[in-house]
């Protein structure tokens, strides 16, 4: 979007580089971290409900399912593109394992669906945006409309709720003391897209993908195929917070889920992701996804309206950005004046 | 044979064909679908669609994207109405400039984020999004404004009649008028076109392609801080939900109009069929008895498919001289 303008910024190229310990005091993940742990702070000072252990618990329940969408939005926008039909995936998914439900379908099968879907509308946005090399943002825009579409042609006004008993085990169980199934997951899923995207060969053509995509091509990296692989991992994480998300309600609607795409991106992009492509990492993103969990729950323990939430959560996503550049600007100036 | 070749090569034709069959195919059901009058009715209710897209192309085609507008309608429109509601003898057209003045700020908001700390367009509406439409909740406290909560006058001029056709109906038909002079007769619209065809030949051309993204986005917001006025007087009701989702509409509008997401492509005429595609569609639903939760899953296949004949027509043609590489500083 604004690429030509930050080609604009002169380049620093420091003739001596920091030490380590200097460069991970001033990374952008301790400065995550130094917040969460200044919410986690205010919030105990604020309410003395806070310190318990199963409120704790039950906080993680808020965020767990974005955040496990973020995880795979991270790659995504570090190839440059976005998602933002992650949403809508969840509406769809949900009404398919409701309509199995309706016809007698069991919780493993239920589960397979709901993945399912997710694939499958993954699939369908890889192939618009790495077959059809559409933009990403209106091919989203469009399937966003699509699937939460669908959505509403299945069900209309009317809900989803004949879920076997059982199946309420992937967003209410637990798997042990505290520890919620879906927070498990999370933390799992979080290590193995840590590992994936900072470990592994296609996680560094990832990286190239979003770098430059023609100098990617150029090294021999299938850049349409990371494109499409992408896109069908936030597709199935989709579908398995649907699961999660459905299971944890116990009923579909299809305004379910309805502006999660934003907490998702909000999410990543919060976690230190360029929304440019070609930077960031899981770390960030897992520490965000923390921060924005702990406003949620600090500010709906002080009764905070959900729709008042939001606007902190949008304040957050432009002060963040909007905060290192401007003291990057001011720390330009004085570089110039002196 | 060329001419026809060339109309049909041009995407307003296109469109042009594309409305007179859907609407051929309507009133071979139901003839009274295409009288004067309901036609009229249709391109009234289409109207505040045209307005935005309009707006919104603006922005898209120096190749940002403003999410936040309809999220703008909500935050001017409870903002006027509450003020009409608290104030009742406050006269219209004082209400109708709080609402351009409140959207302008609005659009200028989006415009400085973008030009001054050049954080991409996404980002910055997709936050202001929610914080607009969050403040229209804080202001109203989550409560309706109802017609009978506002007077008279307000709820009666966008439908007061001027030569048989609305006062709604002639801004529309204002904005289209006003839109082709900006965009193909002023200085500010072709640099509308400049910044998101070329940056770098832009600024070569002595453009200030921030400054001209900020400009769109004034623009942008401008308009939906009229609509939100218009929005909330048509539809005699003021609520912190009012136009959700609607600045996709205003995107699909425009894409379907053939307006590049790229930038720099794009023509108001399309925008206008775009919006009255979309405008005939959704008056057709009811009509031809189809429920209205089809609509969503209809304008999300639109939008895909009109990418997909974009994105066809968007191969570079000519030689590209001056590449996208690195500004001189």
């Amino acid at each position: 979007m604004s690429d030509q303008s930050a080609a604009l910024t002169p380049r620093h190229i420091p003739d001596r580089l920091d030490s380590p310990f200097k460069r991970a005091a001033k990374s952008w993940e301790t400065l995550l971290l130094a917040v969460a742990i200044a919410i986690a702070i205010a919030n105990s000072l604020a309410s003395p409900y806070f310190l318990d252990p199963w409120n704790l618990s039950d906080a993680t329940f808020n965020f767990t399912e974005k955040a496990i969408l973020a995880l795979a939005m991270t790659f995504v926008i570090v190839t440059g593109e976005i998602d933002l039909s992650v949403a809508s995936i969840i509406a769809l998914a949900s009404t398919a394992m409701g309509a199995a439900a309706e016809v007698g379908a069991g919780t493993p099968v239920l589960f397979l669906v709901g993945l399912g879907v997710g694939l499958g509308c993954g699939v369908f946005n890889g192939f618009l945006v790495a077959r059809l090399g559409l933009p990403a943002i209106v091919a989203t825009i469009g399937t966003m409309s699509l699937y939460r579409g669908i959505a509403y042609v299945v069900l209309g006004d009317q809900v989803y709720k004949n879920y076997p008993a059982d199946f309420a085990v992937f967003g209410q169980g637990y798997a042990f003391w505290i520890f919620s199934i879906e927070f498990v997951t999370f933390l799992g899923l979080a290590v193995v897209a840590g590992i994936v995207l900072h470990k592994t060969i296609f996680g560094r053509q990832v990286y190239a993908v979003g770098n430059n995509p023609l100098a990617a091509s150029f090294s021999g990296v299938k850049v349409r195929r990371i494109k499409f692989i992408v896109f069908l991992m936030t597709g199935v994480a989709a579908g398995l917070a649907s699961v999660m998300l459905t299971s944890r309600l116990g009923s579909t609607r299809p305004s379910i889920a309805v502006g999660w795409e934003l907490d998702a991106v909000t999410m990543a992009v919060l976690g230190g992701v360029g929304i440019n492509g070609g930077t960031g990492n899981i770390l960030g993103v897992v520490i965000a996804a923390f921060v924005m969990g702990l406003v949620t729950f600090g500010l709906g323990l002080l009764n905070v309206p959900g729709i008042v939430m939001s606007i902190f959560m949008g304040l957050m996503l432009i002060l963040v950005i909007a905060l290192p550049l401007v003291v990057q600007r001011i720390n330009n100036r004085r570089r110039v004046a002196r | 044979m060329t001419i026809v070749r060339s109309l049909l090569a041009r995407r307003e034709a296109l469109l042009v064909l594309a409305c007179l069959l859907l609407l051929a195919a309507i009133t071979a059901r139901f003839p009274a679908f295409s009288t004067p009058k309901n036609l009229a009715g249709v391109f009234n209710d289409t109207s505040i669609l045209i307005m935005m897209a309009l707006g919104q192309s603006a922005v898209i085609l120096t190749k940002s994207i403003d999410l936040s507008v309809a999220a703008n309608v909500a935050l001017t429109g409870m903002t006027v109405a509450m003020l009409n509601h608290l104030v009742p003898g406050l006269p219209v057209f004082v209400l109708i400039l709080v609402a351009i003045g409140m959207g302008m700020l609005l659009g200028a908001i989006n415009g400085f984020l973008v030009w001054w700390l050049d954080i991409p367009a996404i980002v910055v509406t997709l936050g202001t999004m929610t914080i607009f439409r969050g403040l229209a909740f804080v202001e109203s406290g989550g409560a309706w404004v109802n017609a009978h909560e506002m007077s008279p006058a307000f709820l009666e001029l966008p439908r007061t009649l001027i030569l048989g056709l609305p006062v709604l109906s002639w801004t529309g038909l204002l904005a289209i008028v006003l839109a082709t002079l900006l965009f193909t007769r002023t200085g500010l619209g072709r640099a509308f076109y400049a910044t998101g065809g070329n940056a770098v030949a832009a600024v070569y051309a002595g453009i200030d392609i921030g400054k001209t993204r900020f400009l769109a986005f004034v623009l942008s917001g401008t308009v939906a801080g009229l609509c939100g006025y218009l929005w909330v007087s048509r539809y005699a009701v003021a609520y912190v939900d009012v136009a959700s989702g609607f600045e996709l509409d205003t995107i699909a509008a425009c894409v379907i109009g053939g307006v590049s997401t790229i930038g720099g492509v794009g023509t108001v005429g399309g925008v206008v069929l775009g919006a009255l595609f979309l405008g005939i569609i959704k008056n057709a639903l009811p009509v031809i008895g189809i429920s209205p939760f089809w609509q969503m899953a209809i304008s999300g296949a639109i939008i895909i498919t009109a990418v997909v004949i974009n994105a066809r027509g968007e191969r570079v043609k000519g030689r590209v001289i001056l590449r996208r590489k690195e500004l001189p500083l």
